[in-house]
């Protein structure tokens, strides 16, 4: 199903649109309030996007280094090309420690590999330790958003799962309450779990470290918890040096949700006594994707899902209309470039209004992006042979002066004495606009009536 | 100075009354325009579909009729941003960029060229404006609220020269109407969602009619008004900076 | 061609031309630092206390925490509020903590966050495990930004360290906000000085 058929499904339930789209737009606000109160907002903005601009154009000798450094505190460093190879590695350590349960925290990157079907089908009992990936896992979906997983949830709902899958009072939705019943279940999980997986925000060249932030400390007591951490990080998500945490930092969780820095921001260098460590590192498209100078800007992310917020369109289909890990703005230029032929779609469900751009922390031109990709698109052969045709015709008729004043005079006529033509269950524009009332002439005829030619 | 009038192909045919009111403004304010008769589309809805390889025949076409003008205006921020960024002709190269430069919509030309200080209009009612996205962040008609910098909107600016007119506060000031080009049947759910809730959004604050820069956005949320059988308008600004004293 | 190989082969030949490092100039603000680190924490959910000296922070424990069953404390200097513990290297034996008190290097007033490292913390899994967790810094170790708080840790060998901004918390059930997550479910943060 493509994204337009997916969204048409979601506006059935107009109340329910209503709800996700303000819930998501009071986010945009609140990053709109804590920019606002940032001194130095946008020069910031722009130093990181620069600071990106060099990891890109600088990312062999800063992959170099950073494995170079990770290896001298201890860490073991893998190195994955496709999502498959991602996925063996993972459970090769995990079968290596002999360990059948673990924990992970949140990493679009493990989505993006689908890594809890590959462990789950080996026999590896995977537990999403955020609240909002625990909820969706227990539902049996993928999360519908980069750091609010199941904001298309609600609390009525949530509670009628925890009800199902921990025994909670049938009818409690009081969020302090379905929390607490949460940290508890979990709170089991990370006393016997051995193995820790987790995601990289940012992985600094400088020194071999890894940061991670969360608000809830899931990764940190996963981690301190278990006797291996594997951290699995996109080759992207490199920084130079340790300073230009202080940037990003800044940036990242006020484009996020308005807060000015997550609860915690682990920086992990050396593993502890007697704890394995280990990065693996996945290609994924990535290194392809920088030899493009239209494309290679979208490898700046930092996965804030800041874009999502602002999209007007995200707000009005929901992450599941995007039919990728991630969605949004940001997936629909990045998923293209991994399958062509399932998400040919998604740089079209934009209006390419340009809100996205101008929240980017790292300043990627996603909208201008959205527009490469269509004709890339249209050029590679994703588009049905009626748009072709219809394009076709539409081009024959502009470029011909005349063509277009007789086309133009014949649809006049048509809407005028023969509505029925447009106006039809045919016609999309009419199933709930009014189409445009036809005038007497066009603006051409009145120019030659009324001024001199 | 010489002008070149550019009419958006769907004003030309379905709103000459936008075309025409233009004309007239920019004559009140002692411009020589000159309407060249072989124009027709500047290729937009082709290339925000993809098929911008299809365009090279109405890029051919537009600097046929363009080139000769100090400045080129038209009443819309879509089209005059899409010709900014994408009029390229090989061998046409320099007549292309001189294009590009020149090309201007309607309330950038009034505001930043002609540099209007007064109006002698006359709308006494409550009017919505809708801050076309293309105009707003890509030809920079307005401040964008993603941004944290001054505020600033010629065409708001423009509006309060009106006698009469009373501008309404909305509670998006800039979210998209929802029409896109072809977005607005490809994604009809969600286009109309979008057009819906701005709709909502002025006629929540009383307004009486909803005016901007962009007729395409106005057609869409006409559209929706006419169908929820609405009191309220769409009127381009156009025709309101050229209403009677 | 293992896939180390392969991965930075075609990263080397797809690099772009290099694009220089921006230098970082950004403005401090002039707020009293002191002001709005504790205005910015009570924000985040944090609690602050102003202290004169140690004692008041036993003051304070003994007043606040009578309840506690088991008080875990780093800091030499308050070892009357319940000793030192001999940590085993077992996180695990942490699981019953109700309140850690730790020392943190400095505090970050644009957004709250306090500096700890491994070495002041006992365990690296104490800050996280305990149900309640309670921070000292002095007043003078507050700095205005993170620019400024990684121009203190530009030659940090820390092995593991964390900024703690409040409790832990989420808001993932409908956007309400809840305190206490996984980590601690409250934050304390003993400010002390003039």
């Amino acid at each position: 199903m493509n994204h337009a058929d997916l969204a048409d499904h979601f506006n059935k339930d107009e109340p329910r649109v209503d709800w996700h789209d303000k819930t998501l737009w009071y986010i945009r606000e609140k990053r709109d309030k804590a920019a606002w109160q940032t001194p130095d907002w946008e020069l910031l903005r722009s130093t990181a996007s620069q600071i990106k601009n060099n990891v890109l154009s600088n990312l062999h000798p800063y992959l170099l280094q950073f494995e170079k450094k990770a290896q001298q505190n201890g860490v073991t460093v893998h190195w994955a090309s496709t999502p498959e190879e991602h996925n063996q590695i993972v459970y090769s350590i995990i079968q290596k420690h002999g360990v059948a349960n673990i924990v992970k925290s949140k990493s679009m990157l493990t989505e993006e590999c689908h890594l809890n079907a590959y462990l789950s089908n080996r026999g590896i009992d995977v537990v999403d330790t955020d609240l909002g990936e625990r909820i969706v896992q227990l539902a049996g979906e993928p999360p519908s958003h980069i750091v609010l997983p199941c904001i298309h949830w609600r609390k009525e709902e949530i509670g009628e799962l925890f009800h199902k899958h921990l025994g909670t009072p049938k009818g409690n939705a009081d969020p302090q309450f379905l929390t607490a019943a949460a940290r508890e279940h979990l709170r089991q999980r990370f006393m016997t779990s051995k193995v820790a997986i987790t995601g990289v925000n940012f992985g600094v060249a400088e020194t071999g470290e890894i940061v991670v932030c969360t608000n809830e400390g899931n990764a940190d007591l996963g981690v301190q918890l278990a006797d291996v951490h594997i951290a699995c990080m996109g080759i992207e998500k490199i920084i130079p040096q340790r300073k230009h945490l202080g940037v990003f930092l800044r940036l990242l969780a006020r484009s996020a949700t308005g807060q000015p820095i997550t609860t915690y921001s682990s920086h992990f260098r050396k593993p502890r006594d007697g704890q394995d460590m280990h990065i693996v590192l996945v290609d994924n498209g990535r290194s392809e994707r920088l030899a493009s100078d239209d494309f290679r800007n979208a490898l700046k992310c930092i996965r804030c899902g800041a874009c999502f917020n602002t999209c007007p369109v995200y707000r009005r289909s929901g992450g599941h209309s995007y039919h990728t890990a991630v969605a949004g703005p940001i997936g629909s230029i990045l998923a293209p470039g991994l399958d062509m032929k399932q998400h040919a779609d998604l740089p079209f469900a934009s209006t390419l209004c340009g809100s996205c751009t101008n929240v980017c922390p790292v300043k990627i031109d996603i909208h201008d992006q959205l527009f490469k990709w269509r004709q890339v698109i249209v050029q590679k052969g994703y588009t049905s042979t009626s748009k072709k045709v219809g394009m076709k015709l539409m081009t024959f008729v502009l470029s011909n002066p005349s063509v277009y004043k007789i086309a133009g005079a014949t649809a006049r006529w048509f809407r005028k004495y023969f509505p029925v033509v447009v106006n039809n269950r045919f016609n999309l524009w009419y199933k709930q606009r009014e189409m445009p009332l036809a005038p007497k002439g066009s603006f051409s005829d009145w120019y030659k009536q009324n001024r001199k030619a | 100075m010489k002008v070149g009038l550019f009419v958006p192909c769907y004003i030309d045919q379905f709103y000459p009354q936008v075309a025409i009111a233009t004309l007239a403004l920019l004559e009140r304010h002692g411009v020589d325009v000159v309407y060249p008769k072989k124009q027709t589309c500047c290729g937009q809805p082709m290339a925000n579909s993809g098929f911008e390889h299809l365009t090279q025949s109405c890029n051919d076409l537009f600097i046929e009729n363009f080139s000769t003008f100090d400045y080129i205006v038209s009443p819309s921020g879509s089209c005059t941003l899409h010709i900014k960024d994408h009029l390229h002709v090989t061998g046409m190269e320099q007549e292309s960029k001189f294009i590009r430069d020149k090309v201007k919509e309607l309330t950038e030309f009034l505001t930043d060229v002609l540099e209007v200080k007064s109006l002698k209009a006359k709308f006494p009612h409550k009017v919505g404006l809708h801050q076309s996205c293309h105009g707003q962040r890509g030809l920079k008609l307005a401040q964008m609220s993603e941004l944290v910098a001054p505020g600033f909107s010629k065409s708001e600016s423009l509006l309060t020269m009106v006698e009469g007119l009373q501008l309404i506060s909305l509670n998006r000031k800039d979210e998209c109407c929802g029409f896109g080009g072809t977005f607005c049947v490809t994604e009809e759910a969600v286009s109309v969602k979008m057009g819906k809730d701005r709709v909502a959004d002025h006629t929540q604050q009383g307004a009486e009619y909803i005016t901007g820069s962009d007729m395409s956005c106005l057609m869409h949320l006409e559209g929706i008004l006419r169908r929820q059988k609405a009191k309220t308008k769409t009127i381009h600004i156009a025709e309101i900076l050229n209403s009677s004293q | 061609m293992s896939s180390r190989e392969k991965i930075l082969a075609t990263v080397q030949a797809n690099q772009p031309n290099d694009s220089p490092l921006p230098e970082l100039h950004f403005s401090v603000g002039e707020d009293n630092h002191v002001d709005r680190f504790k205005t910015v924490l009570s924000g985040i959910g944090g609690n602050v206390v102003e202290v004169a000296d140690r004692n008041q922070i036993h003051e304070f424990i003994k007043l606040n925490f009578s309840e506690s069953k088991r008080i875990v404390n780093t800091i030499p200097d308050l070892a009357a509020v319940s000793g030192i513990h001999a940590f085993e290297n077992d996180p695990h034996r942490l699981e019953d903590v109700d309140l850690a008190i730790l020392q943190g290097h400095f505090g970050v007033a644009e957004n709250g966050a306090i500096w700890i490292t491994e070495d002041r913390m006992g365990d690296r899994a104490l800050p996280f495990i305990t149900q309640h967790l309670a921070l000292v810094i002095d007043k003078k170790e507050i700095v205005p930004n993170l620019h400024e708080a990684y121009f203190r840790l530009d030659t940090s060998a820390h092995q593991f360290g964390t900024f703690i901004a409040g409790p832990s918390k989420t808001a993932d059930i409908e956007q309400s906000l809840v305190l206490g997550a996984h980590g601690p479910k409250s934050l304390l943060v003993f400010l002390i000085g003039q």
